[in-house]
């Protein structure tokens, strides 16, 4: 029998009492594939039924956990197959009601978000699909918990331009029908390009067509604890850096893997994937910015930036591939901005600018994350931006998002309150040169050259 | 199935004498134990085994952290998994 060494004992305790390490959310994938009905009413209903038979235990099974290893687990939720899928075996013109059963599901089974009021459009609209699209607005300002995402590019399809002018449009409808609510909408609406089937973090998570019937799916955390470390460090090359974060990268990474295998055994579904993102919130010292200044950087968006987010990266990818037997999400560094507290404060300074932050997003999971632009500004800009982001996830190879938040009635200065996870915006300025022209064309990007692999 | 208990505070009578009137209680064995004293700061590191534990698991958590708030000490009491797992391949 061997003793584990006390330091390690109290390296562990340290890292969750003070340097906010924890399991960020045990996601439940549910295939809806089984059903179908022509009247949305009936299917509404089986919807609930399913999910809410499916996902009985997981928030008991969730915290049962909790408080036998002492590892918080802050979120449990639900991702189900793409509505839009679902929903077009409907006549139906709208696919709200699917949204407030869905939104009942999550307050019957105690979760706090259910991803996949979802359509994959990257080549174009099959039935449902823009009846899905159209449906967002309003299915968003009447659950509170119902997340929505939609796929308008993948390396291989190219970008569907008529989906990234349609869901400038969405966008702002959205953000005008909750603007009583911060514009809070938007908050729960991703649009992305080559999305990942078994990504646990919302806004975007769904179940991929290619799942199981039910799946569990881990995304772990813990900026602060990589920070700490590289704190610790004091002065020593990148190389030793990229150590650090590498290590502790595994040793996340590795209780990520025992939370997932255990709610696996518990509720009897398969275990999918652990999604080791570092994930900040806007608690102090649970920053990415933070991280990246601890190497070296005066504020986060100077120069200097975009190469320590591409080391983080990659360090945490290589610590986290060893620890776990299957890796998958998103699986990164994200940089959300009013869910970071060195973020926020980044911009507040006038150092992180929308420019920067998209080039960040060519080196890092993810995209231009929870950031909120002025209310006027337009649905071409806002599509305008969206396909910028997409094309750099489309040439590159990756996932890349866009979660943009046009709050009503804000202007640059100005800061919009979202609570909790979601933390606040700061307003940042946006270039206001319309490129409708380009938009209104329509159409479909091709698939970049380097798509044709076969 | 083992657990870890790590207590540490200011130093006062009676820490461990309570701590193991609560392992038992449960039936909880102690298997070993590391504890010192450093300029007035008590720490102690505790291997216990708890399968024949009387009660669930977090119910003797939360006992144990109920103790250490009466004696002004910070009681962490988890699953051996955990360690093995972050510091074990």
């Amino acid at each position: 029998m061997t003793m584990i060494n006390t330091g390690d004992i109290l390296e562990t305790i340290k890292m969750i009492e003070e340097e906010h390490l924890d399991i960020r959310t045990i996601t439940m994938g549910i295939s809806l594939r089984d059903l179908a009905s022509d009247d949305i009413k009936v299917l509404s209903d089986k919807i609930y039924d399913k999910v809410t038979r499916r996902a009985e235990n997981l928030v008991k099974t969730g915290e049962q956990i909790e408080r036998e290893l002492g590892i918080p687990i802050i979120n449990k939720r639900i991702s189900v197959t793409p509505i839009a899928m679902i929903g077009a075996t409907t006549t139906a013109n709208s696919y709200v009601p699917i949204a407030q059963a869905l939104d009942r599901a999550a307050g019957t089974t105690g979760v706090n978000f259910v991803g996949g009021f979802s359509a994959l459009v990257q080549k174009g609209f099959a039935k449902g699909d823009e009846i899905l699209i159209r449906s967002i607005p309003e299915a968003l300002a009447v659950t509170n918990c119902v997340c929505s995402s939609v796929n308008v590019a993948s390396t291989k399809a190219g970008i569907n331009l008529d989906a990234v002018g349609l869901m400038g449009r969405v966008i702002k409808e959205t953000a005008e029908i909750t603007k009583d609510n911060g514009s809070m909408g938007c908050a729960k609406l991703v649009v992305f390009a080559n999305a990942v089937d078994d990504n646990p973090f919302m806004a975007g998570a769904f179940h991929g067509i290619g799942e199981p019937e039910t799946v569990i799916n881990v995304g772990v955390s813990g900026p602060g604890v990589v920070q700490a470390a590289i704190k610790r460090a004091g002065d020593c090359s990148i190389n030793e850096v990229a150590e650090i974060i590498k290590k502790t990268a595994f040793k996340i990474t590795r209780m990520g893997q025992l939370v997932g295998s255990l709610a696996s055994d518990r509720l009897g579904v398969p275990f999918g994937i652990v999604d080791l993102s570092l994930a900040p919130t806007p608690a102090i010292g649970d920053s990415v910015a933070r991280i990246l200044e601890e190497v070296g950087l005066e504020t986060c968006g100077g120069c200097g930036t975009t190469a320590i987010l591409a080391m983080l990266n990659d360090a945490v990818k290589k610590g986290g591939v060893m620890a776990s037997s299957n890796v998958g999400g998103l699986s990164g560094a994200f940089i959300p901005v009013s869910e970071d507290e060195g973020m926020i404060a980044a911009v507040q300074q006038g150092v992180l600018s929308m420019e920067k932050l998209e080039a960040m997003t060519a080196v890092c999971s993810v995209g231009i994350d929870m950031v909120a632009v002025p209310g006027d500004t337009t649905a071409e800009v806002i599509s305008g931006l969206i396909a910028d982001e997409i094309a750099i996830g489309v040439v590159n190879n990756k996932t890349t998002a866009v979660r943009v938040i046009p709050a009503v009635g804000k202007r640059v200065g100005d800061v919009v309150e979202f609570g909790g996870l979601l933390g606040s915006a700061p307003i940042m300025p946006i270039s206001t040169k319309s490129p409708a022209k380009f938009i209104h064309r329509g159409g479909r990007i091709p698939a970049p050259i380097h798509s044709l692999k076969n | 199935m083992r657990a870890v208990i790590t207590v540490v505070g200011k130093d006062r009578t009676g820490i461990i004498a309570a701590i193991s009137q609560s392992l038992a209680d449960h039936k909880v064995n102690v298997q070993d134990i590391s504890q010192n004293v450093v300029e007035d700061m008590f720490a102690m590191v505790m291997f216990v085994d708890i399968t024949a534990c009387t009660v669930p698991f977090d119910v003797f958590c939360a006992d144990l952290d109920r103790i250490g708030t009466e004696l002004g000490m910070q009681v962490h009491c988890m699953h051996e998994d955990i360690f093995n797992a972050m510091h074990r391949i």
